[in-house]
Order: structure tokens, then sequence, then C-alpha cells
């Protein structure tokens, strides 16, 4: 079953037509704002668990009762915060640039209502340093809801007063992590902090704060128009909703394209992407939810339905749903050793499995991808994916461990062909040389 | 940047000893000061070093650097300690701790951009003669390579200055340095003919309405 066009939420994804408020409006953005937060903040929240929308930044948690954990009753003392997360920088993730760039009031009509939801007095919107072009358009797009009277005092005419502030990055990838953006935003170095107080408790500036995705804000406002039983009538049970997926790699044709949850990977590849590059006996792998998630190989991937638990089934996950696609010319090993120097480049230091653990992985993976190591030294690797795994402060450790264990899961025999090769050139080499 | 040395003390004092705001960015220093809560001005840390840097680059006609005495001034005006300042300059690539040529090249060479050919956009700049880490001769260029920038459906590409140049190749990524180094404008964005932005190459696969006019989707709900 195909999603229709009219069910699409992300109608200018593309950018084909103006993303000014006015355009916006005849799009259908802004329609009655007051009117849907006339429906009372527990029953938007309430709406919102119902549509069953979980996070799109990633881990998945559900939306609804994540906003469920705010104060009922913030005071002017310790008011209460929404941070939007709009830091997108996991490798294959390019989706809430094309929000943010081509339908930024989306992301602002839903931040009114979100926050309004959760009591908060204002939100931040985090965008990534290297987005300045998106950044110029959100500022501006800002503007035009502040001069609008759209935010500001009496928010689009509902009564309620609600600020809404834009705050750019500078090129740190950890700042995506909830706490790690809270530290940022505070002026300081991005490192994340010990869980609990959660942001709910105690977030930025020490008041109740909540950190949600720029896709997962940007929903809202068509969920309460057309209502949860719409969102939730795509999807599997426990994935609803529409998604914005990302395909990059060895496809025909990349692209970003917003489909029903659930889609297989073969329809959503076949209808939006033109087919695997030189066919689908030429798929070699693919990486299905950024780069933190394990790698799935062919066979498994294929007839796989793109949501949470579909993913989760063949041992990675669905992530940001940036699907990275490699066919068989891929250098498996490279392209994993490429992800453990991410790691490495973006970790924070704080913590030491980390710190030093992403350097070790990445100097092994470089040896192991031309050969240069003993086939012992691969369960050593995978032994020190597991001590780093789980022992950091925030998941940046597990994200470093999870591509590599996925890769000796599934290409062992791989990497010990190349140590094999390797052996046996320099065993005839020496030969040679007598 | 963090891996580059500092610059020499000495000089670098004597030149930039005297840092202050034009008129204009100490206007805008005081509207991003405003977005925080009163008494959290560190917050804005982050867009004052981003402004002063490129303050430097206006007035060394490159994309600018953060000189430590530039580090104080905007510290002072925070109310913070030059060294929390210092931190944040140091933690976060964007901010250049040396000079940097005129145009900042900076290439992706994460795993989606690495499938899509971002070795020769590397083959390209090494061949136009830009060394990473290391600005040419002649000021123009500094080449970087940078961690994933977020077009991975429109891999492989360059963030030069401000903006990005996607779906590149060897040739277009010369033609691109070609023509900023003869002082022209290159049209950034994709560099795929007919592409327009990330729909798939040879038009869209869904909201074909959208091509041709703002269509309003509500009347088929």
């Amino acid at each position: 079953m195909a999603l229709a066009d009219k069910d699409r939420i992300f109608t200018n994804v593309y950018g084909y037509q103006d993303w000014g408020l006015k355009a916006a409006k005849a799009r259908g953005d802004w329609d009655k704002t007051a009117e849907l937060m006339k429906r009372g903040q527990d029953q938007i929240i309430e709406d919102i668990k119902a549509s069953g929308l979980r996070g799109r930044g990633g881990a998945g948690f559900p939306t609804g009762l994540k906003w469920s954990f705010m104060p009922k009753a913030p005071t002017p003392e310790r008011p209460s915060f929404l941070v939007i997360n709009a830091d997108e920088s996991e490798p294959g993730s390019c989706k809430d640039r094309e929000i943010i760039r081509h339908d930024p009031h989306k992301l602002i009509e839903g931040a009114l209502i979100a926050g309004f939801a959760m009591r908060a007095r204002a939100a931040y919107i985090y965008i990534r340093g290297e987005y300045i072009r998106e950044a110029e358009t959100l500022f501006a797009a800002v503007q035009q809801a502040y001069d609008a009277g759209l935010l500001g005092k009496n928010a689009a005419k509902s009564g309620y007063d609600f600020d809404v502030f834009v705050h750019r990055g500078a090129g740190a990838y950890i700042c995506g992590e909830e706490t790690a953006m809270i530290e940022s935003l505070e002026g300081k170095k991005g490192q994340p902090r010990l869980k609990p107080p959660f942001p709910a408790g105690a977030g930025l500036y020490g008041c109740p704060t909540t950190v949600n995705n720029v896709e997962s804000i940007a929903v809202v406002p068509t969920i309460l128009r057309r209502g949860a039983t719409w969102f939730s009538s795509f999807g599997r049970e426990n994935n609803k909703g529409t998604k914005l997926f990302q395909i990059s790699g060895h496809v025909e044709k990349p692209c970003v394209v917003e489909e029903e949850m659930s889609i297989s990977f073969r329809e959503l590849i076949e209808k939006h992407c033109g087919g695997v590059r030189g066919g689908w006996d030429n798929l070699l792998a693919v990486i299905p939810g950024g780069s933190s998630v394990p790698l799935v190989p062919a066979s498994e991937i294929i007839d796989c339905p793109m949501d949470f638990d579909g993913l989760k089934a063949v041992g990675s996950g669905l992530g940001t749903a940036a699907i990275i696609v490699m066919d068989k010319s891929t250098d498996i090993v490279r392209a994993i050793s490429r992800i453990s120097y991410f790691y490495k480049h973006e970790s924070c230091g704080q913590c030491t499995p980390c710190r030093e653990g992403t350097g070790w992985m990445w100097r092994v993976m470089e040896r192991l991808r031309e050969g240069k190591a003993d086939i012992s030294e691969i369960d050593t690797l995978y032994q020190v994916t597991k001590q780093v795994e789980g022992h950091t402060i925030c998941a940046l450790g597990d994200a470093a461990a999870w591509p590599i264990q996925g890769l000796i899961r599934h290409f062992r025999p791989e990497l010990e062909r190349r140590i094999t090769e390797r052996k046996g050139e320099g065993g005839a080499m020496l030969e040679a040389a007598e | 940047m963090a891996d580059v040395a500092f610059p020499d003390e000495a000089e670098t004092r004597a030149r930039w000893g005297n840092f202050a705001w034009t008129a204009e960015n100490a206007a805008q220093a005081t509207k991003i000061i405003a977005r925080y809560p009163a008494g959290r001005q560190r917050s804005a840390i982050m867009p004052l070093l981003d402004l002063a840097q490129r303050q430097v680059g206006a007035e060394t006609q490159t994309q600018g650097w953060l000189p430590v005495p530039v580090i104080e001034y905007v510290a002072a005006q925070l109310d913070m300690p030059f060294i929390r300042a210092l931190e944040v300059a140091t933690f976060y690539t964007m901010y250049n701790m040396a000079p940097v040529g005129r145009y900042h090249v900076q290439v992706c060479g994460t795993t989606p951009c690495m499938l899509r050919g971002s070795d020769d956009v590397m083959a390209a700049c090494k061949n136009k003669g830009l060394i990473k880490g290391k600005t040419t001769p002649d000021g123009l260029f500094t080449l970087t390579e940078v961690e994933c920038m977020g077009n991975c459906s429109s891999a492989p590409m360059v963030q030069i200055n401000d903006d990005n140049y996607e779906d590149l190749d060897y040739d277009r990524t010369v033609a691109i340095l070609d023509a900023l180094a003869a002082g022209d404008t290159p049209k950034p964005g994709t560099q795929e003919p007919g592409r327009h932005t990330v729909e798939p190459l040879g038009g869209p696969t869904t909201l074909k309405e959208m091509v041709s006019g703002n269509h309003d989707y509500r009347g088929d709900w």
C-alpha cells in the first residue's frame, strides 16, 4: 500500500516552492492554530500519545509520553523549556535540513503547540553550525512568525505567551546528545551529563526541559489537524506514522522521501531510488539507520519492514531512517573503518573507554583493512567493543562499538581473507627473495 | 581545528590586542545576548565567537580565526573567565585556532560521501595544489577534511565558506575551485544538471504537483 501525496506531511520537502510564511499558510500551516491549542494541554498530549508518534531522532521514545513527564505547574522562577534538536550530524541523516530550509513553518508552529502542551516558556532550536544557509532561513522564518503575531505575547491569538529562539552550534556531533546539547546551550563544552537527573527534572539552566528532534515536533500540527487515528493508520503496530527516509550510497537515485513506516526496503528502493546500482544481486549490505547502527547483509534486509521493530529483528535499528546502501564494489572494511574514524573524531573526551577506545578501535580497523593483523585480533577487537559499550555516560561509546560488532558478525570471513592473503603474499615474497 | 598549533602569542597580541566590535557587530552582539535569560549571558559565547571570527575574517579577507585577545574580549563582554571561553573555542571544530585562507574548502569524507566518490573530490583538490590542513601559498584556499555535513542524499559534497556544493565528481570540483580562483561565484547546491535539491534524479516520485505550483493538498483530505 502506497502512501498518497495527500497524506504526506512535508509537501514542500524538495523546496520547489517558497518556504516563507505566505506560501506555507497557503499549504495549510498556521491554520487556526489557536483552535488546536484550545483542546487543552492534557488533551494534546493524549492525542500525540494516541497517534503512536515515536521520537524521530533515533531512540524512538514515545513523544507524547515524554511530554507528560514535564511539570504541570511550572513557576516563573523555574520555567520549563522545550529544546528542539536540529543538530543533525549522524552520518547518513539529512532530513531535518530539508524541513528547516524548505518547510520551516511546520517546525515553528509545532514548537508553539508542543511548547504549550508541555507548559514551556520558550523553545530553543539548536541547529548544527554547519547548516549555515539553513540557519539563515530558520532565523528569517522565526522573524516572520513574530512579525505576524504567531510567536511572542499571545502567540497566534491563543492567549499563551511563547518565544522561539535559534541557537547555532559550531561543529560537534556530540551536541546531538540531549544533555550535551543543554550544556552547549549554557555556553559550555558539549559534554554529556550523567542521568539522573533527567532533563524533565533538571535540564536547561536547571529547569525542566524536554529535548525533541525536529521531525518529531514538525509533524505535530498535522497530527492534531488530521487526528491521531489518521497518523496511526500508517505503519505496523508500535511503529506508526509517516517518516522521512534518507537514502544514500549505491542506489541509482539517492533521495529524501516521506513514506509510510514499515514499508519494505525493496519497495522503498524500487519506488523512489531507481533500484540498487547494478541490480539486486549486486547489493552487499545496508546500514539502515545512520552510522551508529550495525549493518545488515543483503539477504536479511531486502524484504525487511523499515521500522523500529523490523530492523531490531535483524540486529540493527531504524535510528533516524538514514539508509546507507552498499553494493558489492564497496570496501566494506574501509566503509566501517571510516565510521570508526568519525567516532574517534567526535568523542568528547569525557569518559576514558570512549576517548581511548574509539582511537584504539579505529587503529585496529585500519590494520584489518589492509590485513596487517593477526586473526586473533578480530576477537580482541570484538572484546574491546564490548568493553566500551555500556561503560560511558552517553551512547557515543555504544555507537562506536556497534558498527564494528556488525562488521565482525557478518563479515568475519572477509576480515580473515585479507589477513590470510597478506600473509600469503608475504610468504611468496620471502620465497622469491630466497 | 584543535590540533593546529596556536600562532605566536606576542605577534598575535600586537595585531589583535585592540580588537573591538564594529558598530554593526556590537548591535548584533546585544541582540544575540538578549536571546538568553538575564544572568545567563554566557549562553551567548558560541554565537559571539562566531561573530568575532567573521569580523576577523572580514578584516583579513579570509574566513577568519580566533586570536587569543579576541577570545579574551568576548569572554570579558560575557563576564566569564577566559579559560571557559577558550574551552569552547577549542572544543568545537568550526572555530579556527589559526588563520585560514579566503576560501575554506571543507570536503566531507565520511562513509556516505566516501561511497559516492569523495576520494575523487579530494584528488581534485590535491591536483589543484590544495594540501589537507594547509593554506595555499597565495592565501586563497585552506583544505580540511570534515565529518558528515548532512548532505548524504546529494553526496559527495564540499562546504566552501557559507555554501555547500553537492553531487560532485572530479571535474565538477575542479570547475568550482577554478571559478573561485577566478573570482567568480559558482552556483551553490547540487551540481547535477536537472536536479533541484534532494529529489530523485529525473524528477520527484512523489508530490509532483508541487513542482509547478504551491499545491494545497487539504482538498483531498
